[in-house]
């Protein structure tokens, strides 16, 4: 299994995507923390790029990967290994080297520029959200053959996690506004992985704004350890239930 | 005839020159503070020694000096007012009053000042008491550097740290509260200061004002009360320098002004608050050199509001920077910094060549829907934001800047 996930490691690396999305990531985090005056408006600059990119480029890389590796896939899966270790390696793989781009490409710089809790805050959720959109990815692309309309299912999803799902809520919002949706509105927050990142570093970020209200609500959820840890398990769950999905449907498929 | 005068003049200060010193303490000629008030007459001085004394209820009936060396303790067993103040003239310096009575029918204070005018509480130190220093009725009065302590747990049951009633000229300066319901409690005081006062962890307010006109409160610090400070019902009152910090509650204002005219707000900070300043039916209120900084609204101002100035004032790092809930604006807004101004300056004048709107879409919807601000800074949130910018169509037209500074000013 080690020799698999070196491989794809090292094939991830030769092809220099990963290389290229780390250092426009360096320059971005430098940027915008050079060019604000203050270094908080240059973490929300951040946020945006976080909650917005690197999903993006993480569900799209994956499952692009996955596709090209089909051959090496059918390869592998004539020798005497077990599927399970074949596709946990390939995802450990993806998962790693986007990951590690993510650290070096904004981790360093955040340390560097604003290393608080809020900084702090949001590389983890990055990461989080790195491996669990690369194991949406996978499961996506077991969904067809078709290159084309597996990537199409990739970046729907994408849309769906970063605007359609906040328009829906916005719309509930809006529709049951007499009664009373605080509670509420933190389960749906688990329903979607960017929302409760979102959440997790706003609770640091706009600490007196969230202290009003609803967000008194969400402060007495996700600020206390319980919450923080609830929502933890919820992120890691994100990670391993589309990552377990795809694993079953791989042991499976005819390949 | 200059002989007759000076004998005149001697005969009418004969009263101020028999003032005598009288000393309370264990190995003194009095052991009680009641027997030496008993025996003393106008004008003298009580000195009293460190100890403990059980004087139950204290009553003030002549105008002395009550003098405490190294704070001697007066205890009212959890039964008693402490000090009661029922003449002109009384100097009350450097006790420690602790354990008034409570109740919820009787007001007891440590001090208690009952219609009376020249009474001076200073350097006292009051620890458990319902109500601290108490003003009924008194004018000219001082209170100053007294510290100021309570650890009250409910709003219904508790009192205020210097409470002020029907009073008129009282000048509060340097003193310390904490632990009561509201810090500074003013109803209907007129021409009044409150200086260099730190208030902070009170249950209710840190400064609480009540048909209070022609006050100053200048260069005080109001931190971490349950609601911050409000303004209620009042007219020229004046406010500078001070410091509001860390008020948090969804009804928690650094200032909350209601129905205020013809005031003055300069020179303040206001950091960490979830609301800096919030403002209901005023008018005519200069707010100037003011620094926004870090909170969750810097300013809510709703549209019973009139003829309200903005100017030249800092707002940085609030998560909103003003929200309102209507769309009629009497107000006005020029001349401020915001840090959120994304326009440019063509001619290098400092000055924004396109107007600022500080109301973003977004703080109207969560003030229409509040737990909209799950959304706050998502993708679409920031979109309709972005289209608002362009067409607007839910933020108040004319709540505008039309002068936006480039560059903070130095406050």
């Amino acid at each position: 299994m080690k020799k698999i996930i070196k491989y794809v490691i090292t094939d991830i690396l030769r092809n220099k995507i990963v290389l290229a999305y780390t250092a426009c990531l360096l320059a971005i985090s430098f940027s915008v923390f050079s060019l604000e005056d203050n270094s908080t408006k240059g973490l929300l600059s951040l946020l945006n790029i976080i909650l917005i990119i690197v999903p993006l480029i993480s569900i799209i890389f994956s499952a692009i990967y996955i596709y090209n590796s089909a051959e090496f896939i059918e390869l592998l899966v004539s020798q005497p290994l077990k599927r399970k270790a074949i596709w946990m390696s390939l995802f450990t793989g993806l998962a790693t080297s986007l990951s590690i781009a993510l650290l070096v490409g904004i981790g360093l710089p955040v340390c560097i520029y604003e290393f608080s809790i809020t900084g702090i805050m949001m590389i983890v959720i990055g990461v989080f959200l790195t491996i669990i959109f690369t194991g949406i990815a996978m499961l996506a692309a077991l969904q067809t053959r078709d290159k084309a309309k597996g990537i199409g299912i990739t970046i729907l999803l994408w849309l769906y996690f970063s605007i359609l799902f906040d328009g829906l809520v916005l719309f509930l919002l809006f529709q049951f506004a007499d009664y009373p949706l605080e509670k509420i509105m933190v389960g749906i927050s688990a329903l979607n992985p960017i929302d409760l990142g979102r959440i997790l570093i706003l609770l640091k970020m706009d600490v007196s704004a969230l202290m009003g209200y609803t967000g008194a609500i969400f402060k007495n959820f996700f600020g206390t350890t319980t919450g923080i840890s609830i929502s933890f398990v919820i992120l890691l769950l994100w990670v391993i239930v589309p990552v377990k999905i795809s694993l079953n449907k791989f042991n499976k498929k005819d390949l | 005839m200059r002989i007759i005068f000076i004998v005149i003049g001697l005969i009418l200060c004969s009263d101020l020159l028999s003032a005598k010193t009288l000393k309370v303490g264990r190995h003194q000629a009095y052991n009680t503070i009641t027997k030496a008030i008993s025996a003393s007459v106008d004008h003298d001085t009580i000195l009293v020694e460190k100890d403990i004394y059980h004087e139950k209820n204290l009553v003030i009936d002549k105008s002395i000096v009550l003098k405490g060396i190294d704070h001697p303790i007066l205890e009212g067993e959890h039964l008693y007012e402490i000090i009661s103040v029922k003449v002109d003239n009384v100097t009350i310096d450097g006790f420690k009053l602790q354990h008034s009575g409570q109740s919820s029918v009787i007001d007891f204070a440590g001090i208690k000042i009952y219609n009376r005018h020249n009474v001076v509480v200073v350097n006292n130190i009051l620890d458990d008491t319902f109500f601290g220093i108490y003003s009924q009725n008194g004018s000219n009065c001082t209170i100053k550097n007294n510290v100021i302590n309570a650890h009250q747990k409910e709003e219904q049951q508790s009192g205020n740290g210097i409470h002020c009633w029907k009073s008129d000229s009282m000048l509060i300066i340097g003193n310390t509260i904490s632990g009561h319901r509201d810090g500074i409690y003013f109803e209907f005081v007129t021409h009044s200061v409150i200086w260099r006062n730190y208030s902070f962890k009170n249950l209710r307010y840190g400064l609480h004002f009540m048909f209070s006109s022609d006050d100053s409160y200048i260069t005080n610090r109001f931190e971490a009360n349950g609601s911050g400070v409000s303004v209620m019902y009042s007219h020229g009152v004046k406010m500078y320098n001070n410091y509001f910090k860390e008020n948090w509650g969804d009804a928690a204002y650094g200032i909350l002004l209601k129905e205020i005219s013809d005031s003055y707000i300069q020179g303040n900070h206001f950091e960490k608050n979830t609301s800096g300043i919030y403002m209901e039916g005023a008018s005519r209120i200069q707010v100037e050199r003011n620094t926004f900084k870090n909170n969750g609204w810097g300013l809510k101002i709703q549209a019973s509001c009139m003829d309200i100035v903005l100017r030249s004032n800092n707002f940085i790092g609030n998560t909103f920077d003003v929200g309102t809930n209507g769309s009629l604006v009497l107000n006005k807004f020029d001349g401020n910094y915001w840090d959120k101004y994304e326009g440019y300056d063509l001619n290098k004048d400092k000055i924004g060549d396109i107007p600022y709107r500080p109301v973003s879409m977004y703080s109207m919807i969560v003030e229409k829907n509040p737990p909209a601000m799950m959304l706050f800074r998502s993708l679409i949130a920031s979109l309709m934001d972005k289209t608002e910018k362009v067409i607007p169509s839910l933020t108040p037209e004319n709540l505008k800047d039309n002068h936006p500074l480039m560059k903070a000013l130095p406050l």
